[in-house]
Protein backbone atom coordinates (compact mmCIF):
# COMPACT_ATOMS: atom_id res chain seq x y z
CA UNK A 1 0.00 0.00 0.00
CA UNK A 2 1.56 3.15 -1.15
CA UNK A 3 -0.01 6.52 -0.07
CA UNK A 4 0.93 10.45 -0.74
CA UNK A 5 1.42 12.03 2.41
CA UNK A 6 4.25 14.50 2.56
CA UNK A 7 5.52 15.94 5.81
CA UNK A 8 5.27 19.37 6.41
CA UNK A 9 8.03 21.64 4.77
CA UNK A 10 9.21 18.60 2.24
CA UNK A 11 9.38 21.29 -0.28
CA UNK A 12 13.02 21.84 0.74
CA UNK A 13 15.27 19.94 -1.56
CA UNK A 14 18.31 21.24 -0.08
CA UNK A 15 17.39 21.35 3.87
CA UNK A 16 18.98 24.34 6.15
CA UNK A 17 19.70 21.92 9.57
CA UNK A 18 20.28 25.58 11.12
CA UNK A 19 19.08 26.68 14.38
CA UNK A 20 18.94 30.02 13.57
CA UNK A 21 18.15 29.79 9.86
CA UNK A 22 14.80 29.57 7.43
CA UNK A 23 14.39 25.99 8.72
CA UNK A 24 13.46 27.29 11.84
CA UNK A 25 11.72 30.14 10.96
CA UNK A 26 9.37 27.76 8.56
CA UNK A 27 8.89 25.50 10.97
CA UNK A 28 7.40 27.28 13.72
CA UNK A 29 5.52 29.00 11.44
CA UNK A 30 3.92 25.65 10.44
CA UNK A 31 3.43 25.16 13.94
CA UNK A 32 5.70 21.99 13.93
CA UNK A 33 7.60 23.34 16.82
CA UNK A 34 6.65 22.60 20.28
CA UNK A 35 3.95 20.41 18.88
CA UNK A 36 1.37 18.28 19.78
CA UNK A 37 2.60 14.80 19.01
CA UNK A 38 1.00 11.36 18.83
CA UNK A 39 0.69 8.77 21.68
CA UNK A 40 -0.70 5.15 22.18
CA UNK A 41 -3.23 5.13 24.48
CA UNK A 42 -1.75 3.53 28.41
CA UNK A 43 -3.72 3.19 30.96
CA UNK A 44 -2.60 5.83 33.81
CA UNK A 45 -2.61 3.63 36.43
CA UNK A 46 -0.49 1.28 34.43
CA UNK A 47 1.62 4.03 32.81
CA UNK A 48 2.78 5.10 36.81
CA UNK A 49 3.86 1.40 37.62
CA UNK A 50 5.70 1.71 34.43
CA UNK A 51 7.55 4.91 34.86
CA UNK A 52 8.05 3.64 38.75
CA UNK A 53 11.64 4.07 39.82
CA UNK A 54 13.77 2.15 41.46
CA UNK A 55 17.76 1.82 41.75
CA UNK A 56 18.55 -1.90 41.27
CA UNK A 57 18.86 -2.60 37.83
CA UNK A 58 20.69 0.19 37.37
CA UNK A 59 22.60 0.07 40.40
CA UNK A 60 23.39 -3.83 39.27
CA UNK A 61 23.88 -2.78 35.69
CA UNK A 62 26.53 -0.24 36.86
CA UNK A 63 28.70 -2.25 38.84
CA UNK A 64 28.98 -4.87 36.19
CA UNK A 65 29.70 -1.78 33.75
CA UNK A 66 32.80 -0.58 36.02
CA UNK A 67 33.93 -3.99 36.62
CA UNK A 68 34.17 -4.88 33.03
CA UNK A 69 36.51 -1.67 32.85
CA UNK A 70 38.97 -3.36 35.26
CA UNK A 71 38.69 -6.47 33.72
CA UNK A 72 39.26 -5.81 29.86
CA UNK A 73 41.54 -3.28 30.68
CA UNK A 74 43.84 -5.29 33.33
CA UNK A 75 43.27 -8.19 30.04
CA UNK A 76 45.01 -5.78 27.57
CA UNK A 77 47.82 -4.48 30.28
CA UNK A 78 49.23 -7.99 30.94
CA UNK A 79 48.92 -9.52 27.48
CA UNK A 80 50.44 -6.27 26.62
CA UNK A 81 52.86 -6.99 23.67
CA UNK A 82 50.96 -9.87 22.46
CA UNK A 83 48.49 -10.18 19.90
CA UNK A 84 46.30 -11.63 22.89
CA UNK A 85 45.84 -8.45 24.59
CA UNK A 86 44.09 -7.41 21.11
CA UNK A 87 40.47 -8.72 21.98
CA UNK A 88 40.94 -7.13 25.64
CA UNK A 89 41.02 -3.79 24.27
CA UNK A 90 38.54 -4.44 21.93
CA UNK A 91 36.26 -4.96 24.75
CA UNK A 92 37.51 -1.93 26.83
CA UNK A 93 36.95 0.17 23.91
CA UNK A 94 32.96 -1.26 23.81
CA UNK A 95 32.33 -0.80 27.09
CA UNK A 96 34.13 2.53 27.34
CA UNK A 97 33.36 4.18 24.13
CA UNK A 98 29.80 2.38 23.79
CA UNK A 99 28.08 1.68 26.10
CA UNK A 100 28.65 5.10 27.83
CA UNK A 101 26.28 6.55 25.16
CA UNK A 102 23.34 4.91 26.45
CA UNK A 103 24.27 5.70 30.50
CA UNK A 104 24.81 8.95 29.02
CA UNK A 105 21.19 9.44 27.95
CA UNK A 106 19.34 7.36 30.36
CA UNK A 107 20.64 9.19 33.38
CA UNK A 108 20.05 12.36 31.15
CA UNK A 109 16.77 12.01 31.40
CA UNK A 110 17.23 10.73 34.82
CA UNK A 111 15.37 7.39 34.34
CA UNK A 112 18.05 5.17 35.27
CA UNK A 113 18.58 5.54 38.74
CA UNK A 114 15.77 6.86 41.71
CA UNK A 115 18.36 8.55 43.70
CA UNK A 116 19.33 11.64 41.52
CA UNK A 117 23.23 11.77 42.33
CA UNK A 118 23.42 8.55 41.17
CA UNK A 119 22.08 9.66 37.92
CA UNK A 120 24.42 12.80 38.15
CA UNK A 121 27.64 11.11 39.08
CA UNK A 122 26.67 8.29 36.18
CA UNK A 123 25.89 10.98 33.88
CA UNK A 124 28.97 13.06 34.02
CA UNK A 125 31.48 9.98 34.05
CA UNK A 126 29.63 8.92 30.49
CA UNK A 127 29.28 12.61 29.39
CA UNK A 128 32.86 12.79 29.77
CA UNK A 129 33.43 9.28 27.98
CA UNK A 130 31.76 10.37 24.82
CA UNK A 131 32.88 13.44 24.80
CA UNK A 132 30.29 15.81 25.37
CA UNK A 133 29.90 18.65 27.05
CA UNK A 134 27.58 17.71 30.26
CA UNK A 135 25.66 20.58 29.89
CA UNK A 136 25.07 21.31 26.78
CA UNK A 137 24.07 18.36 25.47
CA UNK A 138 21.25 18.13 28.05
CA UNK A 139 19.70 20.81 26.31
CA UNK A 140 20.31 19.73 23.10
CA UNK A 141 18.79 16.23 23.72
CA UNK A 142 15.67 18.19 25.77
CA UNK A 143 15.44 20.07 22.08
CA UNK A 144 15.41 16.46 20.20
CA UNK A 145 12.49 15.19 22.39
CA UNK A 146 10.73 18.19 21.89
CA UNK A 147 11.11 18.43 17.97
CA UNK A 148 12.64 14.98 16.97
CA UNK A 149 13.74 15.03 13.59
CA UNK A 150 12.14 18.79 12.66
CA UNK A 151 14.49 20.37 10.21
CA UNK A 152 15.71 23.82 11.99
CA UNK A 153 14.88 22.82 15.16
CA UNK A 154 16.20 19.69 16.41
CA UNK A 155 19.87 19.82 17.05
CA UNK A 156 20.66 15.81 17.14
CA UNK A 157 19.41 15.00 13.30
CA UNK A 158 22.30 11.85 12.69
CA UNK A 159 21.46 11.79 8.89
CA UNK A 160 21.58 15.46 7.60
CA UNK A 161 20.73 15.69 3.37
CA UNK A 162 22.61 15.73 1.39
CA UNK A 163 23.93 12.30 2.99
CA UNK A 164 27.68 11.82 2.51
CA UNK A 165 27.91 7.87 3.11
CA UNK A 166 31.58 8.25 3.48
CA UNK A 167 31.17 10.49 6.64
CA UNK A 168 28.76 8.16 8.08
CA UNK A 169 31.42 4.83 7.63
CA UNK A 170 34.06 7.15 8.81
CA UNK A 171 31.71 7.36 12.41
CA UNK A 172 32.74 4.00 13.52
CA UNK A 173 35.99 4.97 13.86
CA UNK A 174 34.88 8.23 15.80
CA UNK A 175 38.00 10.11 14.62
CA UNK A 176 36.13 12.64 12.88
CA UNK A 177 34.11 13.62 15.88
CA UNK A 178 36.15 13.02 18.04
CA UNK A 179 38.02 15.76 16.79
CA UNK A 180 35.21 17.60 16.64
CA UNK A 181 34.03 16.83 19.97
CA UNK A 182 37.68 18.07 20.99
CA UNK A 183 37.20 21.19 19.24
CA UNK A 184 33.90 22.24 20.61
CA UNK A 185 35.25 21.48 24.47
CA UNK A 186 38.67 23.44 23.81
CA UNK A 187 36.19 26.28 22.52
CA UNK A 188 33.65 26.12 25.55
CA UNK A 189 36.59 26.09 27.67
CA UNK A 190 37.68 29.32 26.66
CA UNK A 191 34.00 30.71 27.36
CA UNK A 192 33.04 31.16 24.07
CA UNK A 193 29.62 29.57 23.08
CA UNK A 194 28.45 29.04 19.06
CA UNK A 195 25.43 30.84 18.20
CA UNK A 196 23.05 27.43 18.39
CA UNK A 197 24.51 26.56 22.09
CA UNK A 198 22.78 29.70 22.63
CA UNK A 199 19.80 29.25 20.94
CA UNK A 200 18.98 26.25 23.01
CA UNK A 201 20.97 26.69 26.24
CA UNK A 202 19.88 29.38 28.65
CA UNK A 203 22.06 32.15 29.57
CA UNK A 204 22.26 31.28 33.06
CA UNK A 205 23.71 27.62 32.43
CA UNK A 206 26.65 28.77 30.00
CA UNK A 207 29.11 29.39 32.97
CA UNK A 208 28.00 25.61 33.74
CA UNK A 209 28.56 24.72 30.53
CA UNK A 210 31.70 26.72 30.46
CA UNK A 211 33.14 25.21 33.63
CA UNK A 212 32.36 21.74 32.51
CA UNK A 213 34.94 21.85 29.53
CA UNK A 214 37.54 23.01 31.07
CA UNK A 215 37.15 19.69 33.47
CA UNK A 216 37.01 17.44 30.05
CA UNK A 217 40.17 19.48 28.58
CA UNK A 218 41.82 19.21 31.87
CA UNK A 219 41.57 15.57 32.26
CA UNK A 220 42.63 14.83 28.53
CA UNK A 221 45.50 17.49 28.75
CA UNK A 222 46.96 15.10 31.85
CA UNK A 223 46.68 12.30 30.39
CA UNK A 224 48.53 13.55 27.03
CA UNK A 225 51.17 14.75 29.42
CA UNK A 226 51.26 11.43 30.99
CA UNK A 227 51.28 9.81 27.53
CA UNK A 228 54.16 11.94 26.27
CA UNK A 229 56.54 11.64 29.37
CA UNK A 230 56.14 7.83 28.87
CA UNK A 231 57.31 8.30 25.58
CA UNK A 232 60.20 10.48 26.59
CA UNK A 233 61.34 8.07 28.96
CA UNK A 234 61.82 5.59 26.69
CA UNK A 235 58.60 3.47 27.44
CA UNK A 236 58.06 2.78 23.45
CA UNK A 237 54.48 1.65 22.20
CA UNK A 238 53.53 1.46 26.31
CA UNK A 239 53.44 5.18 26.38
CA UNK A 240 50.05 4.90 24.13
CA UNK A 241 48.53 2.92 27.38
CA UNK A 242 47.23 6.10 29.02
CA UNK A 243 45.52 7.00 25.68
CA UNK A 244 43.97 3.94 24.87
CA UNK A 245 42.38 4.07 28.26
CA UNK A 246 41.34 7.34 28.56
CA UNK A 247 39.95 9.41 25.73
CA UNK A 248 41.11 6.56 23.13
CA UNK A 249 38.36 4.20 22.81
CA UNK A 250 36.35 6.98 22.09
CA UNK A 251 37.82 6.66 18.75
CA UNK A 252 38.44 2.66 18.60
CA UNK A 253 35.42 2.00 21.14
CA UNK A 254 32.66 3.75 19.83
CA UNK A 255 31.72 1.53 16.76
CA UNK A 256 28.51 -0.12 18.38
CA UNK A 257 26.80 3.00 19.52
CA UNK A 258 26.91 4.28 16.48
CA UNK A 259 25.78 1.37 14.97
CA UNK A 260 22.92 1.50 17.23
CA UNK A 261 22.28 5.23 17.32
CA UNK A 262 22.00 5.60 13.20
CA UNK A 263 18.87 3.23 13.45
CA UNK A 264 17.21 5.29 16.06
CA UNK A 265 15.93 7.62 12.86
CA UNK A 266 17.41 6.73 9.92
CA UNK A 267 15.93 6.07 6.65
CA UNK A 268 12.46 7.92 7.94
CA UNK A 269 11.04 11.21 7.77
CA UNK A 270 11.47 14.73 9.09
CA UNK A 271 8.84 16.93 10.04
CA UNK A 272 6.70 14.77 11.18
CA UNK A 273 4.27 14.73 14.65
CA UNK A 274 4.12 10.80 14.82
CA UNK A 275 7.22 9.13 16.33
CA UNK A 276 5.77 5.75 14.58
CA UNK A 277 6.93 7.95 11.16
CA UNK A 278 10.27 9.26 12.51
CA UNK A 279 11.93 5.87 15.25
CA UNK A 280 12.59 2.54 14.28
CA UNK A 281 11.99 0.03 17.14
CA UNK A 282 13.78 -3.47 16.87
CA UNK A 283 14.63 -6.49 18.21
CA UNK A 284 18.16 -7.29 19.04
CA UNK A 285 21.00 -9.71 20.84
CA UNK A 286 20.68 -9.12 24.66
CA UNK A 287 24.68 -8.31 24.77
CA UNK A 288 23.68 -4.92 22.43
CA UNK A 289 20.73 -4.37 24.13
CA UNK A 290 22.40 -4.67 27.52
CA UNK A 291 25.12 -2.26 26.13
CA UNK A 292 22.56 0.04 24.92
CA UNK A 293 19.93 0.10 27.63
CA UNK A 294 16.99 -1.03 25.97
CA UNK A 295 16.87 1.99 23.53
CA UNK A 296 16.27 -0.15 20.67
CA UNK A 297 12.66 0.39 21.67
CA UNK A 298 12.72 3.85 20.50
CA UNK A 299 9.65 4.47 19.30
CA UNK A 300 8.39 3.88 23.21
CA UNK A 301 11.30 5.54 24.35
CA UNK A 302 10.50 8.90 22.57
CA UNK A 303 6.44 8.34 23.30
CA UNK A 304 6.89 8.17 26.86
CA UNK A 305 10.40 9.78 28.01
CA UNK A 306 9.64 8.79 31.27
CA UNK A 307 9.62 5.30 31.33
CA UNK A 308 13.17 3.80 32.79
CA UNK A 309 14.90 1.64 30.16
CA UNK A 310 14.37 -1.32 32.19
CA UNK A 311 10.35 -0.71 32.05
CA UNK A 312 10.69 -0.10 28.14
CA UNK A 313 10.49 -4.10 26.95
CA UNK A 314 7.17 -4.23 29.39
CA UNK A 315 6.07 -0.86 27.70
CA UNK A 316 6.68 -2.48 24.13
CA UNK A 317 4.43 -5.72 24.68
CA UNK A 318 1.42 -3.23 25.80
CA UNK A 319 1.37 -0.66 22.70
CA UNK A 320 3.34 -2.92 19.80
CA UNK A 321 -0.50 -3.86 18.46
CA UNK A 322 -0.14 0.39 17.86
CA UNK A 323 3.25 0.44 16.45
CA UNK A 324 4.65 -0.50 12.97
CA UNK A 325 6.39 -4.23 13.33
CA UNK A 326 9.96 -3.57 14.69
CA UNK A 327 12.41 -5.07 12.86
CA UNK A 328 13.91 -8.44 13.80
CA UNK A 329 17.81 -7.52 13.85
CA UNK A 330 20.09 -4.87 13.52
CA UNK A 331 20.65 -6.95 10.26
CA UNK A 332 16.99 -6.40 9.37
CA UNK A 333 17.22 -2.97 10.14
CA UNK A 334 20.01 -2.03 8.15
CA UNK A 335 18.45 -3.59 4.94
CA UNK A 336 15.79 -1.45 5.67
CA UNK A 337 17.22 1.69 6.70
CA UNK A 338 20.26 1.75 4.04
CA UNK A 339 17.42 0.84 1.35
CA UNK A 340 15.79 3.93 2.35
CA UNK A 341 19.04 5.99 2.61
CA UNK A 342 19.92 5.30 -0.59
CA UNK A 343 16.70 6.70 -1.81
CA UNK A 344 17.05 9.50 0.13
CA UNK A 345 20.34 10.47 -1.78
CA UNK A 346 18.68 11.28 -4.63
CA UNK A 347 14.75 12.56 -3.32
CA UNK A 348 15.74 13.96 0.18
CA UNK A 349 11.86 14.16 0.18
CA UNK A 350 11.76 10.07 0.17
CA UNK A 351 11.31 8.34 3.81
CA UNK A 352 10.03 5.13 4.92
CA UNK A 353 6.19 4.43 6.13
CA UNK A 354 5.66 1.06 7.34
CA UNK A 355 2.09 -0.15 7.42
CA UNK A 356 0.70 -0.54 10.57
CA UNK A 357 -0.94 -3.92 11.73
CA UNK A 358 -4.88 -3.20 11.74
CA UNK A 359 -4.91 -3.30 15.72
CA UNK A 360 -3.09 0.36 15.63
CA UNK A 361 -5.03 3.86 15.05
CA UNK A 362 -3.60 5.66 11.61
CA UNK A 363 -0.87 8.05 11.84
CA UNK A 364 -1.23 11.34 12.83
CA UNK A 365 -2.19 13.33 9.84
CA UNK A 366 -4.30 15.74 10.61
CA UNK A 367 -1.99 17.73 12.18
CA UNK A 368 0.00 17.65 9.29
CA UNK A 369 -3.21 18.09 6.88
CA UNK A 370 -3.64 21.70 9.59
CA UNK A 371 -0.84 23.25 7.86
CA UNK A 372 -1.18 25.72 4.34
CA UNK A 373 2.13 25.20 3.01
CA UNK A 374 2.06 21.16 3.05
CA UNK A 375 3.28 19.99 0.17
CA UNK A 376 2.28 16.36 -1.71
CA UNK A 377 5.44 15.82 -3.81
CA UNK A 378 6.84 13.36 -1.94
CA UNK A 379 7.64 9.55 -2.80
CA UNK A 380 6.67 6.90 0.10
CA UNK A 381 7.41 3.49 0.06
CA UNK A 382 5.79 0.79 2.30
CA UNK A 383 7.00 -2.24 4.41
CA UNK A 384 4.87 -4.88 4.54
CA UNK A 385 3.37 -5.18 7.71
CA UNK A 386 0.59 -7.17 9.80
CA UNK B 1 -8.88 35.60 46.86
CA UNK B 2 -11.50 33.01 47.42
CA UNK B 3 -11.21 29.30 48.14
CA UNK B 4 -12.52 27.49 45.38
CA UNK B 5 -13.65 23.67 45.70
CA UNK B 6 -11.50 22.34 43.21
CA UNK B 7 -11.95 18.01 43.66
CA UNK B 8 -13.09 14.96 45.85
CA UNK B 9 -9.83 13.81 47.74
CA UNK B 10 -11.06 10.55 46.21
CA UNK B 11 -10.29 11.91 42.77
CA UNK B 12 -6.62 11.96 43.50
CA UNK B 13 -4.95 8.88 43.82
CA UNK B 14 -1.89 8.79 46.69
CA UNK B 15 1.50 9.42 45.21
CA UNK B 16 -0.26 11.68 42.05
CA UNK B 17 -1.55 14.12 40.56
CA UNK B 18 -4.62 15.68 38.50
CA UNK B 19 -4.87 18.10 36.25
CA UNK B 20 -7.89 21.23 37.14
CA UNK B 21 -8.71 24.04 34.92
CA UNK B 22 -10.24 26.54 36.62
CA UNK B 23 -11.33 30.49 35.13
CA UNK B 24 -8.56 31.03 32.38
CA UNK B 25 -5.76 28.99 34.29
CA UNK B 26 -5.07 25.59 34.81
CA UNK B 27 -3.46 23.87 37.62
CA UNK B 28 -2.02 20.08 38.79
CA UNK B 29 -2.97 19.07 42.30
CA UNK B 30 -0.87 16.80 44.42
CA UNK B 31 -1.58 14.45 46.53
CA UNK B 32 1.21 12.78 48.73
CA UNK B 33 1.88 9.68 50.30
CA UNK B 34 0.73 11.04 53.59
CA UNK B 35 -2.25 12.25 52.42
CA UNK B 36 -1.50 16.01 51.94
CA UNK B 37 -2.90 18.11 48.86
CA UNK B 38 -0.60 20.51 47.37
CA UNK B 39 -1.71 22.83 44.24
CA UNK B 40 0.86 24.59 41.64
CA UNK B 41 0.49 26.18 38.32
CA UNK B 42 -0.71 23.05 35.85
CA UNK B 43 2.25 24.11 33.16
CA UNK B 44 5.74 22.98 33.31
CA UNK B 45 7.91 26.02 33.56
CA UNK B 46 10.25 24.98 30.78
CA UNK B 47 7.96 24.22 27.75
CA UNK B 48 3.73 24.66 27.75
CA UNK B 49 3.59 20.74 28.90
CA UNK B 50 0.64 19.33 31.54
CA UNK B 51 2.22 18.17 34.81
CA UNK B 52 -0.74 15.96 35.36
CA UNK B 53 0.94 13.59 33.06
CA UNK B 54 3.89 13.37 35.21
CA UNK B 55 5.31 11.31 37.68
CA UNK B 56 4.65 11.97 41.36
CA UNK B 57 7.55 10.61 43.71
CA UNK B 58 7.65 11.54 47.45
CA UNK B 59 7.20 15.37 47.31
CA UNK B 60 8.38 15.61 43.33
CA UNK B 61 7.01 15.91 40.40
CA UNK B 62 8.96 15.16 37.49
CA UNK B 63 7.43 16.53 34.34
CA UNK B 64 6.34 14.30 31.65
CA UNK B 65 8.11 15.69 28.34
CA UNK B 66 12.23 16.37 29.44
CA UNK B 67 11.74 14.70 32.97
CA UNK B 68 12.31 18.54 34.66
CA UNK B 69 11.80 17.97 38.37
CA UNK B 70 10.04 20.23 40.63
CA UNK B 71 9.45 20.17 44.48
CA UNK B 72 5.66 20.27 44.89
CA UNK B 73 5.52 21.58 47.83
CA UNK B 74 7.55 25.09 47.52
CA UNK B 75 7.69 24.66 43.50
CA UNK B 76 11.14 25.22 43.56
CA UNK B 77 12.75 23.51 40.38
CA UNK B 78 15.34 20.63 41.39
CA UNK B 79 16.53 19.10 37.74
CA UNK B 80 17.31 20.79 34.41
CA UNK B 81 16.01 21.54 31.91
CA UNK B 82 14.12 23.19 34.12
CA UNK B 83 15.46 26.31 35.79
CA UNK B 84 12.17 28.29 36.92
CA UNK B 85 10.01 27.55 39.89
CA UNK B 86 6.57 26.68 39.68
CA UNK B 87 3.81 29.13 41.17
CA UNK B 88 2.68 27.26 44.26
CA UNK B 89 -1.56 28.13 45.76
CA UNK B 90 -2.66 27.04 49.29
CA UNK B 91 -4.52 24.35 49.53
CA UNK B 92 -7.00 22.44 52.54
CA UNK B 93 -9.44 19.65 52.80
CA UNK B 94 -13.00 20.44 54.20
CA UNK B 95 -15.65 17.47 54.03
CA UNK B 96 -14.01 15.28 51.31
CA UNK B 97 -13.39 18.15 49.09
CA UNK B 98 -9.61 19.48 48.32
CA UNK B 99 -10.02 23.61 48.39
CA UNK B 100 -7.26 26.02 46.61
CA UNK B 101 -6.84 29.39 47.47
CA UNK B 102 -6.38 31.00 44.14
S1 LIG C 1 8.46 20.69 29.38
FE1 LIG C 1 8.78 20.14 31.40
S2 LIG C 1 10.85 19.63 31.47
FE2 LIG C 1 10.55 20.29 29.47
Amino acid sequence: MSKSTAPIGSELAVRDYSLTGDSTRQAIENGLSAAEWYHSEVPRKKLKSLMKRRDAPAIRDTVIWIALHFVFAAGGLYFWGSWLCVPFWFAYGVVYGSACDSRWHECGHGTAFRTRWMNDVVYHIASFQIMRNPVNWRWSHARHHTDTLIVGRDPEIAWMHPISLVLKALAFVGIVETWTSLKVLMRNAMGNLSQEERDYIPESQWPKAVFWAWVHIAVYAAVLVVSLVLFVSGAGWKSLIPILLIGGPRVYGCWHFVMTGLLQHGGLAENVLDHRLNSRTLYMNPISRWIYWNMNYHIEHHMFPMVPYYALPELHELIKDDLPPPNTSIWDGYKEMMGSVMKQRVDPNHAMRKTLPRTARPYLEHLHRAVPERNTGLEISDRGGT
Amino acid sequence: MPWVDACAVDDVDEEDVVRWDHGERTYAIYRSLNNEFYCTDGLCTHEQVHLSGGLVMDYEIECPKHNGLFDYRSGKALRAPVCEDLRTYETKVENGRVMVLV
